[in-house]
């Protein structure tokens, strides 16, 4: 199979998640947005460390992985934070800043 | 078999990086093993020392490093003299900040909630308080959010610099959910710092994907010297170099709070503690300009190799920013009635003027940059360190503050922060010092002559002029004027414009009343609490006052407010020194 169309797969995915991230309401889905930017980041890598054929781009997508985790671990300390404060994940009721 | 080949690795050459981010590990440490009544003072002079000692460390690596700079781990940590001059600038800022959110001002509080995971309104929020919890983590978290931005100046590799974004984000996230006023906003602005800036650094690391897709390396440097040898993987896939570059601008740009990625700062700056507001305002700013700077100089020279055509259009990208930063900045930064947001307002304007600089893409006047982020860094940790200390305070309405009204308010004397800027009105009255630090502060930002701000400009939109570009120096120099307007409007409320709560003689104690009162009520025990209670049915209204630091701010606000007249009127030693680090090309 042609190895652009995974990088073409990767950019279709990547998409997909910046869409979620600007159009959907509730915090954890636009995150889970961002998760699927960062997989699909994940995939171009390791697809591109295929087609040089070299190792850094496998090595990078464990980086990246690991960076994904740490950045779950507190975005959704705050969502829960919110959540627990105003029982609703909303980002459009999160609206007190504006002007 | 093969043997093992230990890497060589310049351990001084990383000295700086290590005693900050150390310094943060010891400082969990300290959270776990040091009993609580001490660990406050510990962890202030851990980080107050870890950033002294790697500011020495950078002044130790100076000469060395002009004379020769060094690729460290394989290129991870690539330190020019612009790299360490950026370290040195984020350290000194970093210092100042740490300072000011280590005041307890007269109130004996900080600005951070005593448990910042308690849901707002609750008893076990209240009973946090009763118990006088304090959650010292803030400055583990201020050290590793300072290395990251010290890193991230000061590496080649865009994976480390991916990594020292998160490094510097997170920690940042966190802080700004932990105010302990406000705290609606508060948890507001981190999660839309959040979410924001985990898509920024979503597009920034895909962009690094596709450079590393076309160069076959995720090094700046090696990219460039591959295009121009002509060994390159992906021949003819250029359009992937470009829509990566772009990327990893827009991850960038984000960081700087420039045009259209702004969206957050306001919000952000408004609703975070103010310490931390300082703090993030002047050093991520500081961190993220520098490496803006060096990822386009260093791409510029592959993409140039490529196709000059491309260049161009990067340029165009910048310069439609740049101004679109500064008029935005500018023009809606004077409706605004709250004194953070025009603060927020007035960074986002200095992020476009400092890309007017950048957009000339002339190595030789990058230097102008380094001096520009000192300068704005300064007048920014002090600005804010200011709006710390001028706080609302609830009276009993138709009682002279002489009399025992002080506990009245639910939180102890003094409320949060006076924002609204009309409540600022009289300030120059009740606090002449600060109000004057106040102002040097905002002329620097303005760039008005004989302050750091004027030469700051000056290098900025003279580099912009060097590089051809003089009609955006110009558009600078409007926009500038523009922002003096409201500096102004700022400057004039605080100082000719009469309190409303003048009317009423002595209605506002100064600070050693207010002190005063504080005592009482401290060893007064019971009876003034009980007097509380009778006066709380009584109206209630809030007035302004000048909470007095107990110490660190009161530096703070001295140094920043000292060394920006000096920078402005003897700029020339600091000029030599930034002059020396314009080389970032090792």
């Amino acid at each position: 199979m042609e190895i652009t169309n995974y990088v073409v797969l990767a950019a279709v995915l990547f998409a997909i998640g910046a869409t979620t991230v600007l159009l959907r309401r509730n915090a954890i889905v636009v995150f889970m947005g961002v998760e699927l930017m960062l997989n699909a980041t994940n995939l171009a890598f390791v697809t591109f460390a295929r087609l040089h054929g070299d190792l850094t781009g496998q090595v990078l997508a464990f980086f990246v992985m690991v960076v994904a985790a740490a950045e779950v671990v507190v975005g959704l300390a705050i969502i829960v934070t919110i959540f627990r404060t105003r029982r609703s994940a909303s980002v459009d009721d999160v609206n007190l800043l504006k002007g | 078999m093969t043997t093992f080949v230990p890497p060589e690795i310049d351990w001084l050459a990383l000295a700086p990086l290590i005693v900050v981010l150390g310094a943060g590990v010891v400082g969990i440490l300290v959270e776990a093993f040091v009993p609580a009544r001490a660990r406050r003072t510990t962890q202030i002079v851990l980080a107050l020392a870890a950033l002294a000692g790697g500011l020495a460390f950078v002044a130790v690596l100076w000469p060395q490093i002009v004379a020769q700079p060094v690729q460290v781990v394989g290129g991870s940590v690539t330190l020019t003299p612009f790299a360490l001059a950026a370290q040195g600038i984020v350290a000194v800022l970093a210092f100042l900040g740490v300072l000011v959110v280590a005041d307890r001002t007269s109130t004996g509080q900080d600005a951070f909630a005593p448990t910042a995971s308690a849901v707002p309104g609750t008893s076990y929020e209240d009973l946090a308080r009763r118990a006088g919890l304090v959650q010292t983590e803030i400055y583990p978290l201020l050290l590793f959010a300072t290395g990251g931005m010290m890193l991230f100046a000061s590496t080649d590799d865009l994976v480390v610099m991916f990594i020292a974004l998160e490094v510097l984000s997170l920690p940042l996230y966190v802080l700004c959910a932990t105010a302990r006023r406000r705290r609606l906003l508060s948890q507001e602005a981190a999660a839309k710092y959040f979410l924001l800036g985990a898509f920024a650094s979503a597009l920034f690391i895909f962009g690094v994907a596709l450079i590393y897709g076309f160069a076959g390396t995720v090094r700046l440097l090696q990219i460039a010297q591959q295009v121009q040898g002509g060994m390159l993987p992906l021949e003819g896939m250029s359009v992937l170099l470009v829509a990566g570059v772009l990327l990893v601008t827009v991850g960038l740009l984000f960081k700087v709070g420039a045009v259209p990625f702004h969206a957050w700062t306001p919000d952000v700056y408004t609703g975070a503690p103010t310490p931390i507001t300082g703090f993030m305002a002047a050093c991520t700013k500081a961190a993220a300009v520098v490496a803006l700077v060096q990822v386009l100089y260093r791409t510029s020279i592959g993409v140039q190799a490529v196709d000059p055509q491309i260049l161009r259009q990067l340029q165009v990208v910048i310069v439609v920013v740049a101004i679109a930063t500064m008029v935005v900045g500018a023009v809606v930064g004077s409706v605004q009635s709250d004194v953070k947001r025009l603060l927020a307002y007035s960074s986002i304007a200095h992020a476009g003027f400092l890309l007017v600089g950048i957009a000339g893409f002339n190595a030789q006047v990058q230097a102008s940059t380094l001096f520009y982020l000192l300068a704005y860094g300064l007048s920014t940790v002090g600005a804010f360190a200011v709006v710390t200390l001028v706080r609302e305070r609830r009276v009993a309405s138709g009682s002279r503050s002489g009399e025992d009204n002080g506990p009245v308010a639910d939180d102890g004397v003094v409320l949060g922060e006076a924002t609204e800027i009309a409540q600022w009105a009289g300030l120059g009255r009740k606090a002449p010092w600060l109000t004057a630090a106040f102002g040097i502060f905002l002329l620097s930002m303005a760039g008005i002559p004989l302050t750091a701000g004027f030469v700051a400009k000056f290098g900025a939109f003279s580099g912009a002029v060097t590089g051809g570009l003089w009609w955006l120096a110009v558009l600078g120099v409007l926009a500038s004027i523009v922002t003096v307007a409201f500096y102004l409007r700022l400057l004039v409320v605080m100082v000719f414009r009469r309190a409303d709560d003048e009317t009423v003689p002595e209605q506002v104690p100064d600070a050693e009343d207010l002190d005063a009162s504080e005592t009482a009520g401290a060893s007064g025990g019971t009876a003034p609490a009980a007097l509380a209670t009778a006066q709380v049915t009584a109206a209630q209204r809030v007035v302004v006052t000048v909470a007095r630091s107990r110490g660190p701010a009161a530096v703070a606000v001295a140094v920043c407010a000292v060394a920006t007249v000096i920078l402005g009127v003897f700029p020339s030693p600091v000029l030599d020194l930034v002059e020396q680090a314009s080389k970032f090309v090792p």
